[in-house]
């Protein structure tokens, strides 16, 4: 059964992947050049063609497991001539790719909040685009660091450490185009942009412990403990999350035409900030000393240690609290959005808000980059298109 | 040029508005074969996932095929000739509609299903009198899952080609300008015949040779 839906989910993942391959590679406005393009949609192309490659590989691994267990075959069953380390392999190969899927729509998120929350054309788009392809390639050859203790020979370990420190580079490229753009810039701290800068610091840390259990050395003793749970954690909650909260924050106002109440938001995000320290940030300690993953009981020793992860936990559970109320609050009744509550420059900000059904009666003409804050003599700044193609 | 902050509909001769074509989001080029293209990349790395299982459980096998479970080359060879000309056939439909010609189009799409359909009773004889079942061993639990999913995939293909000859009984259905669905059961042919290539190499020429 859970075969079932996982083969089902990953076969919607594989369609809309498909989807939005076919549409960013085919269906830009014909004024967009490649270099015009936000950057969230180079992320999404990124992510596609990542799903793309990896998520049928997981699925012909789910397939064969689905016939040992149901139909007497014995891929896996090293009894019978089968292979378990085989199954880590089919299912580690999506699987890694898969926390990217996770976090490059992120990453695209924070591309476009950045520059608008303080008013400064990103810096480095290239690097930053094509950083993205990178992990998607690179990403494809790293899977092996998440079977380290499998018996994994020794000079597949090397080339795996390798590989995984390599991976590492263009999301620093990104990290340091973000402060980049940062610097010197008109910040204001909405909460969009406190979670945007919260994320950086939290990605920086889960980030480095990433590196860290890539080298296979250091591997060998943290595997399967508490420190790989607050690596992890750190970067989907730190990561992920807090990049989903920013991309709430930018884009409730277009979606659903009302303002969300930027006092809740800071509360929300100050509580947030404090639980998700407090919460995995000692379990980097707690793996060190050795306590496993996947317990109901740990070793009276952890418990100190655990009672801090389980506060920071309960302020966490707190944290959502304001934001659930101020997002359907303000949906209900907060004050009305305008067309572009922000003065940001990308295409979404031309339709009202919420957008009419299919955006545009007639396709804008795109004459300028999605950044260019600042970028000349005019005092009002210009969306990337004023022009609307006419019919000839 | 025209002055940014107007918005006012005077087009000069070399602005962008008039190097573009397309008004509405109608307008855009028929993306379904590039589509089908990216879906099959998507599917070959399924087919991939399925070799890579092979060749690691024969590299730690030390007889391969293991006793008892040898394979037949005769069915198989014929079986492999049917389906690599059924390919050149496909094409020769393909570019029967490209001259505009329905009715040869038909012919060489109804001897493709022909063909695919003999390549299917084949392997279902290949399945009847081989001697051993998807249990017996390692090397069985791979031969019946990849020859039991690209037969899958060349029922589905065959169903595609049925769905074009159903299709094609419409006059002004297909013609040489709006032949997508030709195109589409083609290329999705294709890639059946070459993943039968690949199985057929990794399933009789290596355990043969």
């Amino acid at each position: 059964m859970w075969i079932l839906s996982i083969v089902l989910v990953g076969t919607s993942s594989i369609l809309g992947a498909l989807n939005f391959v076919v549409t960013i590679l085919k269906l830009k406005v014909p004024s967009m050049k490649w270099t015009e393009m936000p950057l969230f949609c180079w992320a999404i192309l990124a992510t596609s063609v990542l799903a793309l490659l990896s998520t049928p590989v997981l699925a012909a691994g789910l397939v064969l497991l689905l016939f040992d267990i149901n139909f007497g075959t014995s891929f896996f069953k090293p009894d019978a001539g089968g292979n378990v380390v085989l199954y880590q392999h089919l299912f580690w190969f999506y699987s890694h790719p898969a926390v990217y899927l996770m976090i490059l729509p992120i990453f695209g998120i924070m591309s476009e909040v950045i520059p608008v929350h303080a008013r400064k054309p990103i810096f480095g788009y290239k690097a930053i685009a094509y950083s993205s392809l990178a992990i998607c390639v690179i990403g494809l050859f790293v899977w092996v660091h998440h079977m380290f203790t499998s018996g994994t020979p020794a000079w597949m370990r090397m080339f795996f450490t390798i590989s995984t420190l390599i991976v590492a580079v263009p999301t620093g490229v990104k990290i340091f185009g973000w402060v980049a753009t940062l610097w010197g810039g008109k910040i204001r701290f909405t909460s969009a942009m406190l979670f945007a800068i919260g994320l950086l610091s939290m990605f920086v840390v889960g980030g480095l412990g990433g590196v860290t259990l890539g080298t296979a050395p250091f591997d060998l003793h943290v595997h399967d403990t508490y420190y790989v749970v607050g690596h992890f954690h750190y970067v989907l909650f730190g990561g992920s999350v807090f990049g989903i909260y920013a991309g709430i924050y930018h884009w409730f106002p277009k979606m659903t035409g009302r303002m969300l109440n930027e006092t809740w938001g800071r509360v929300h995000f100050a509580l947030t900030f404090i639980g998700t320290h407090l919460t995995f940030l000692p379990m980097h300690q707690l793996g060190l000393q050795g306590m496993p993953r996947r317990v109901a009981m740990y070793d009276p020793q952890f418990a100190y240690i655990n009672h801090i992860c389980t506060f920071g936990a309960i302020v966490l559970g707190i944290s959502v609290i304001p934001f659930f109320i101020n997002a359907i609050w303000s949906w209900l009744y907060g004050s009305k959005a305008t067309d572009n509550p922000w003065d940001a420059l990308t295409l979404e900000w031309t339709t009202s808000s919420p957008p009419p059904i299919e955006n545009w009666a007639v396709l804008p003409v795109v004459t300028h980059g999605p950044y260019d804050y600042g970028k000349s003599d005019r005092t009002v700044e210009v969306p990337q298109t004023t022009q609307t193609a006419v019919s000839l | 040029m025209q002055d940014s902050t107007f918005n006012t509909p005077e087009i000069s001769l070399d602005s962008p508005a008039l190097r573009e074509r397309v008004v509405s989001h109608e307008e855009h080029q028929d993306l379904r074969v590039f589509g089908l293209l990216t879906f099959l990349l998507s599917e070959s790395l399924m087919f991939g996932g399925f070799f890579a299982t092979y060749l690691i459980l024969r590299g730690g096998t030390a007889v391969w095929p293991p006793e008892g479970t040898e394979v037949e080359l005769l069915v198989p060879t014929i079986n492999t000739v049917i389906l690599v000309s059924s390919s050149f056939v496909i094409h020769l439909g393909d570019i029967a509609i490209k001259k505009n010609n329905v009715a040869k189009m038909r012919l060489w799409y109804t001897i493709t299903a022909l063909m695919g359909a003999i390549f299917l009773g084949g392997q279902v004889y290949e399945y009847l009198t081989l001697g051993y079942g998807l249990t017996t061993n390692v090397f069985a639990n791979c031969f019946y899952l990849m020859t039991g999913f690209h037969g899958l995939h060349v029922f589905v293909g065959l169903l595609l080609i049925l769905g074009v000859l159903w299709r094609s009984r419409r006059f002004g259905h297909y013609s040489a300008i709006k032949h997508t669905g030709i195109e589409m059961a083609e290329i999705y042919w294709h890639f059946v015949d070459i993943i039968w290539i690949i199985l057929f190499t990794l399933l009789y020429i290596l355990t043969l040779f």
